[in-house]
């Protein structure tokens, strides 16, 4: 199984690759730590850096060739929440091998969860508990974010249990269409449902707007100074970011050691060969049923988030190509590795949000090219799990049990799926 | 039992319409079965891969689409038909850009199953998957690329004047065309997988790839004559979308995904379940969208046909004329 030392080994060429510039004035220094303290100190300034981004982000230069200019702060906090779903939905893709094309709906129901329990929605009533900077007048269900988001994580595990049970019985390949289904129905039932019976649930295409901000209330401002509401702050993406990377580590943490628990166990048992992992007691149904659950709670809460830092949770964001989207960074970063899937959810998701555009954008100023690139995105991320999928099916940064199985090939041909002999 | 009391509540509201308003109905019918050819040809090509390799081939409705597209181009570009010629110059044009599209068709689903799929038969399934929807979005962005984000649609080849008349009912030529086109395509398909020789090892392939391989069917051949065959059938379902409807780059993905689901209701693998499949959607989506009373709405669509799929795939996952196999589903 996935041992601690193969992690660390892991982190060490992730850390050493991108940092390995920097560190040569201290290399000798360095080489006399242990090989633990290393990494943990490779890791802790890599942290540190990502940590500190706001700060020192307006002191980095504008123009870069290529990308431009740095992200911005308000994008980093979008790509760290689409990342925190990459790594909840490798828990399903690259632990269980549960091929997952709906986890768009996840991140659906997160923010809808977040528009119902903390905005005007409902009128009707009038329910404050621990809201911050809404008036105690304001109709609608007001909870506090911090609550809404672990509301929202359960509600959506529940609906990935919902969705799961019927359907993990299925061949793998049905499972994915049977997921793509709830992808594509989740999204049209919050568009429509906005006349359920005369009952206005979802607000139709309008979405729901404006959902309340996270923050730490008036008690904990003037005792610690924390800001009492992030959107009334003037430096709210700040600290939105800090939030996102806080529930970033937080998700990896628990995923890293999901992975190296007896559940873990089973779910890359069952990965390897359904079959065998059945013969050997593993009770097939409930570790399906877990992976789907736990990897749909991470998708729940990042969705809330998202929906609290935009102010509104709106049916256009939830469409099929964000699942594909997901799903190539699990892909590209190399199915079952967490942090394979870190990186390349950073990656895509930064061109995604605004690498692409400006990339196109030098690349038609600086070549005679007239070449909208961000418009053929999803292509672009076509092409990208074609070629990995042709050439280096493991990843970019591999886990290495992963890559045995792969290239052991001979167990491989029919077990990532198995046949349902049990 | 569910089941059964779906298909009586199923039977009542069709009937209760039907008593409204008879000949409504009976139009609405005909729409039903006109899409629902449509439907039944893209559907055969996903049952057809399916049968041989296991593999849903997401990127299949996207070269749907992608053949619809081209035959725009072939239909006005090289033939130059915009509907004022004679009837003859007309129908061989027509069976022109038809035969054309479905080369097309065929060339471009054998090239990616030679790019992408070919050297992914020996890894995981889940390989094959993942890539099919890769192939997916390239295909759809060629289509975006050539064709931009503009709707095309078909100049009025066809006319839409009634080919016969019964009390109120009418089916135009238009409609007629693509159940005439239809019935053609599917007898010959069926001919050539129950009769011929290629048939004959298609079907070897499908059950035992090695056991094919060492009774000496070029197994290779094989599978590339079956994704040509699918997407000879996807270039005809395009060419006759394109003339009932407007067609743009993304159509193939929604309408791939309902042609899948009607493949998965009649049995995947079953090529007269695609068919059945195929009308039975048909039928679902006009009454749907045309029946006055107690009909969701056109809004609802998609869900519903998706809601159909999720309850085969719960409760009769070999579809209504698969036969149950020992893996299960």
């Amino acid at each position: 199984m996935a041992t601690g030392g193969n992690r660390v080994a892991v982190k060490d060429r992730v850390g050493g690759a991108a940092r390995a510039a920097k560190l040569e004035g201290v290399g000798k220094a360095w080489s006399r730590l242990p090989q633990r303290g290393r990494s943990l100190g490779l890791a802790a300034l890599l942290l540190g850096l990502v940590a500190l981004y706001p700060i020192y982000v307006e002191s980095l230069p504008t123009s870069v060739p290529v990308i431009r200019e740095f992200p911005s702060v308000s994008t980093m906090v979008t790509v760290l929440l689409f990342t925190m779903m990459a790594v909840g939905l490798n828990i399903v893709v690259g632990y269980a091998g549960l091929l997952d094309l709906g986890y768009v709906a996840f991140y659906a129901v997160g923010a809808y969860t977040a528009g119902w329990l903390a905005s005007g929605q409902f009128q009707q009533v009038n329910i404050h508990f621990g809201s911050v900077g809404i008036s105690r007048d304001a109709g609608g269900i007001h909870l506090n974010i911090w609550l809404v988001l672990l509301i929202a994580g359960i509600i959506t595990g529940v609906a990935g249990i919902l969705i799961g049970l019927p359907t993990l019985r299925l061949r793998g390949d049905y499972l994915a269409i049977v997921t793509l289904g709830f992808g594509e129905i989740i999204p049209q039932f919050v568009r429509n449902a906005d006349n359920l019976g005369g009952f206005d649930l979802t607000h139709g295409t309008f979405g729901i707007s404006p959902i309340d901000s996270p923050g730490f209330g008036e008690k904990l401002n003037e005792a610690l100074g924390l800001p009492i509401n992030f959107q009334q702050s003037f430096d709210k993406q700040d600290l939105f970011f800090w939030s996102a990377l806080g529930l970033l580590l937080i998700t990896i943490f628990c995923s890293v050691r999901l992975r190296d628990s007896r559940l873990g166990r089973a779910w890359i048992a069952i990965r390897e060969d359904e079959t065998a992992a059945a013969a050997m007691g593993v009770p097939l149904m409930r570790t399906k049923t877990w992976a789907y659950a736990l990897g749909a709670f991470f998708g729940g809460v990042a969705g809330a988030l998202v929906a609290s830092f935009n102010s509104g949770a709106f049916p256009s964001q939830f469409f099929f190509n964000f699942s594909i989207f997901l799903l190539c960074m699990v892909v590209l970063g190399g199915m079952g590795s967490v942090w394979g899937v870190v990186v390349a959810g950073i990656i895509l998701s930064y061109l995604n949000q605004e690498g692409l555009s400006n990339i196109g954008s030098w690349l038609n100023a600086s070549t005679p090219l007239d070449f909208e690139v961000a418009k053929y995105q999803f292509g672009i991320y076509g092409i990208i799990i074609v070629l990995m999928m042709l050439f280096r099916p493991v990843g970019l940064i591999p886990e290495g049990r992963r890559k045995q199985e792969i290239q052991e090939g001979g167990v491989a041909k029919d077990t990532l799926y198995g046949d349902r002999h049990a | 039992m569910l089941g059964v009391l779906f298909v009586i509540l199923i039977a009542i509201w069709l009937l209760r319409n039907f008593i409204a308003d008879p000949q409504e109905f009976i139009n609405i019918s005909l729409i039903g079965l006109t899409t629902g050819s449509i439907y039944a040809l893209v559907a055969l090509g996903y049952t057809l891969v399916y049968g041989i390799l296991q593999l849903i081939n997401f990127a299949h409705g996207d070269v749907f689409a992608l053949c619809g597209l081209v035959s725009s181009s072939i239909m006005i570009g090289l033939f130059n038909l915009s509907g004022g010629e004679a009837a003859v110059v007309i129908a061989a044009g027509l069976l022109g850009t038809i035969v054309l599209t479905m080369l097309f068709g065929a060339t471009m689903n054998s090239t990616i199953e030679f790019v992408g799929y070919r050297r992914l038969r020996n890894q995981p399934r889940l390989t094959m998957l993942i890539t099919a929807v890769g192939m997916s979005f390239i295909v759809q962005n060629i289509s975006l690329a050539i064709y931009g984000v503009n709707y095309r649609s078909a100049p009025e080849l066809i006319p839409e004047t009634p080919a016969f008349t019964i009390g109120e009912v009418s089916l135009s030529w238009n409609k007629l065309s693509v159940i005439l086109i239809t019935i053609p395509v599917l007898l010959g398909l069926t001919w050539l997988v129950r009769s011929t020789r290629q048939g004959k090892a298609m079907r070897a392939t499908a059950q035992d790839q090695d056991a094919a391989a060492m009774m000496g069917i070029n197994v290779n051949r094989t599978i590339s004559f079956t994704f040509l065959l699918a997407g000879g059938l996807a270039g005809a379902a395009g060419v006759l979308f394109l003339m009932q409807f407007n067609m743009r780059y993304d159509t193939g993905f929604e309408l791939g995904l309902i042609a899948f689901t009607a493949a998965v209701l009649g049995g995947i693998g079953n090529l007269a379940g695609a068919t059945l499949g195929g009308l039975l959607i048909g039928f679902i989506q006009a009454y749907n969208e045309g029946l006055a009373i107690w009909s969701p709405g056109g809004d609802w669509t998609r869900s519903i046909v998706f809601g159909i799929l999720i309850a085969i795939l719960v409760f009769r996952p070999e579809g209504l004329l698969g036969e149950r196999t020992p893996e299960g589903a």
